[in-house]
């Protein structure tokens, strides 16, 4: 295996699956030429032309709504809306065009698209540029939500959600971009709601996906030190969820902190953690903990957004709080 | 190209079956044997079937909320939309669409849709996949005056242009976005003038005249088959029932609606054809005979088949 970085790992499943199947393509606003805001489609362009790399204008309306009828009419469009904050501009189309057909076309429309997007904080980019607003496209039902928080899992996941029948949300992680991580070459492929555990441990269970996974892996590292041993899972796609890995491990750890970088408040955690109070609460020990981000847009100065950032003291913190 | 008398009749065949077709949904709908809402396409009938009347089976068009025309001008089964209105099993979309969701996109008719301005970048998309698997196609999207006024317009009119995509943009200038006249929501007469500042033609046609229809879109669907780009056909054109059945029109007096009612396109039509003797009254009536017994049929269709099963409502959710 070669280590590449969470970026080249995106573009080389890009490359793959648009060499394996003709009908995939990918439009965006600067994707061709530019390589994309992050440099993720770089090279691209010269390896498959102007007809399958298209530079939009700045319309994610028409790229999110022209990728939909696409697919309906037999593509597998990859559009790429720069960064997530702006699918506000584009909502009606996932909402309502893309995640519904299938069901309300009684199953006979197919919407196999993926709608890259980047979000998270981290990089000075303020209130517009840095969110994490994965929570309410989990709320939409017809919808897949995909997080990757390694290139291996970035790899193995784009190109599962590019061969889906699905519509998928494909949420990379902008300050992940740069991450290194060993990435099996060629085929390789990782099945969409199939949670991995990255760190074994029997006390504790913390689940953490995108950046927070990464700060979950250090809290934990710096836990084992004081002899507090925590599983670190990660979900890897949020819908569909699995929850028979979470289960497990809260039946061996019972114990659960939950953290991601979106808002406490309306977050994907909430759900979790309401589902394993329905579903798995003799397993557990103690109540459920989140950590997640203040309910605030995000600020711009560096050290306002470190403090708004869940990090490896507050994972700590929590998980502490049991022992 | 000059039509023959089997495509004349056709078009007025099409143009009954619509009316009749929706003048039966008012009519179940006002027994509230219809659930939700109707939005229907009386007095719209020409702009639909002059359109589909240019289309070949690989073909797509994105309809509007508006949208039973559409489909039935497109070639879908009367029995599997009215069962679809009626919220039946054997429906289009098995019950679970409804008349503002009704699709068959093996047909290429991409749905009626319930947002306003959402067929748009639909059908661009829909041109986009024609050209880019090269299968000689077009997309067709119908859309209302006040549509015109969406962000998806623009969007779409401009990606069109730019990306020269076969795409004909059908406007059905009905006059008024629910209550709102087109004089107060926009500062133009014609919605075709837009075309100009997305570098494409524009044609504003009376969209009461079949014929009228019927070559403006032939000379569109031309160009854009032939890599032309898109165009934008205005249609002017009127809605005799109100936005949605069961609305009391207070927005628009009785001798407007009247002054459009004299212009009916399938009167007028009626008239075209015997003055050109394509067709005699027994002709003609002899084709209103077959719509109603078919339209009954599909009714009866419609009343016979069950409701969905209540597995239904969790399935089709995610395809396998």
């Amino acid at each position: 295996m070669a280590e590449k970085t969470y970026s080249q790992a995106i573009n080389e499943a890009l490359e793959e699956e648009m060499r394996r199947d003709e009908k995939v393509y990918i439009l965006g606003e600067d994707v061709g030429a530019f390589g994309g805001c992050f440099g993720v489609t770089t090279g691209l362009l010269e390896k498959f032309g102007a007809e399958r790399v298209l530079d939009a204008p700045i319309s994610e309306t028409a790229i999110m709504g022209s990728a939909v009828g696409a697919a309906v009419a037999g593509l597998r469009p990859v559009p790429e809306i720069m960064f997530v904050d702006f699918v506000g501009v584009c909502l009606d189309e996932l909402l309502n065009q893309a995640a519904k057909m299938h069901y309300m076309f009684g199953g006979k429309a197919k919407v196999p698209l993926t709608l890259r997007m980047a979000g998270g904080a981290g990089v000075g980019a303020a209130a517009q540029h840095s969110q994490s607003l994965e929570a309410f496209m989990c709320h939409i039902p017809g919808i897949k939500v995909v997080m990757p928080a390694t290139a291996a899992d970035a790899k193995g996941l784009l190109k599962s959600a590019i061969r889906d029948d699905n519509p998928v949300v494909f949420l990379e992680h902008k300050a992940l971009y740069g991450a290194s991580g060993e990435v099996p070459e060629g085929e390789y492929t990782i099945p969409l709601g199939k949670a991995d555990i990255k760190r074994e441990g029997k006390d504790v269970t913390i689940l953490a996906y995108s950046m927070m996974l990464h700060k979950a892996l250090a809290a934990a590292e710096t836990l084992a030190l004081e002899g507090i041993e925590a599983e670190v899972i990660d979900p890897r796609t949020l819908v569909p969820f699995d929850k028979e890995t979470l289960y497990k491990s809260i039946e061996k750890t019972g114990r659960l902190v939950i953290v991601h970088e979106a808002v406490k408040q309306g977050g994907f955690g909430g759900e979790i953690a309401a589902m394993v109070a329905e579903e798995c609460f003799d397993s557990l020990d103690a109540s459920i903990k989140r950590v997640a981000a203040p309910f605030t847009p995000i600020p711009f100065a560096s050290n306002l957004e470190a403090a708004y950032i869940p990090d490896e003291a507050k994972i700590i913190e929590a998980v502490k709080s049991f022992f | 190209m000059a039509l023959s008398k089997e495509q004349m009749l056709d078009l007025y065949r099409q143009m009954r079956m619509i009316r009749e077709f929706e003048e039966t949904v008012a009519k179940f709908f006002s027994q509230g044997q219809i659930p939700g809402f109707v939005h229907l396409y009386i007095g719209e009938e020409a702009v639909a079937t002059g359109v589909c009347a240019n289309l070949e089976k690989q073909d797509y068009i994105a309809s509007t909320h508006r949208g039973h025309g559409h489909g039935i001008a497109r070639g879908a089964s009367l029995n599997k939309m009215m069962a679809e209105i009626f919220g039946r099993a054997d429906g289009e979309c098995k019950g679970k669409g409804g008349s503002m969701h009704i699709a068959d996109v093996e047909l290429g008719f991409l749905g009626a849709n319930g947002i306003v301005g959402a067929g748009l970048p639909l059908a661009t998309g829909a041109g986009f996949a024609a050209k880019y698997m090269k299968t000689n196609g077009v997309a067709i999207c119908f859309f209302g005056d006040a549509s015109s006024n969406r962000g998806t317009f623009h969007e779409s009119l401009n990606m069109a242009s730019i990306q020269k995509l076969p795409v004909v943009f059908v406007n059905e200038n009905n006059m008024y976005g629910i209550s709102m006249s087109q004089e107060r929501h926009q500062n133009i007469t014609d919605i075709a003038d837009r075309a100009g500042s997305y570098g494409m033609p524009g044609m504003v046609v009376d969209g009461n005249d079949v014929m009228a229809v019927y070559e403006a879109a032939e000379e569109a669907v031309k160009r854009a088959r032939a890599g032309g780009g898109p165009v934008l056909i205005e249609c002017k054109t009127y809605r005799h029932h109100g936005h949605f059945e069961g609305d009391p029109c207070v927005y628009r007096c009785d001798e407007e609606v009247n002054t459009w009612k004299a212009k009916d396109p399938l009167p007028r039509f009626v008239n075209r054809l015997q003055e050109m003797k394509m067709a005699t009254e027994a002709e003609i009536n002899q084709i209103d005979i077959e719509v109603k017994k078919i339209i009954a049929d599909a009714v009866e269709f419609a009343q016979n088949s069950p409701v969905p099963s209540l597995d239904e409502l969790t399935s089709d959710v995610y395809c396998d």
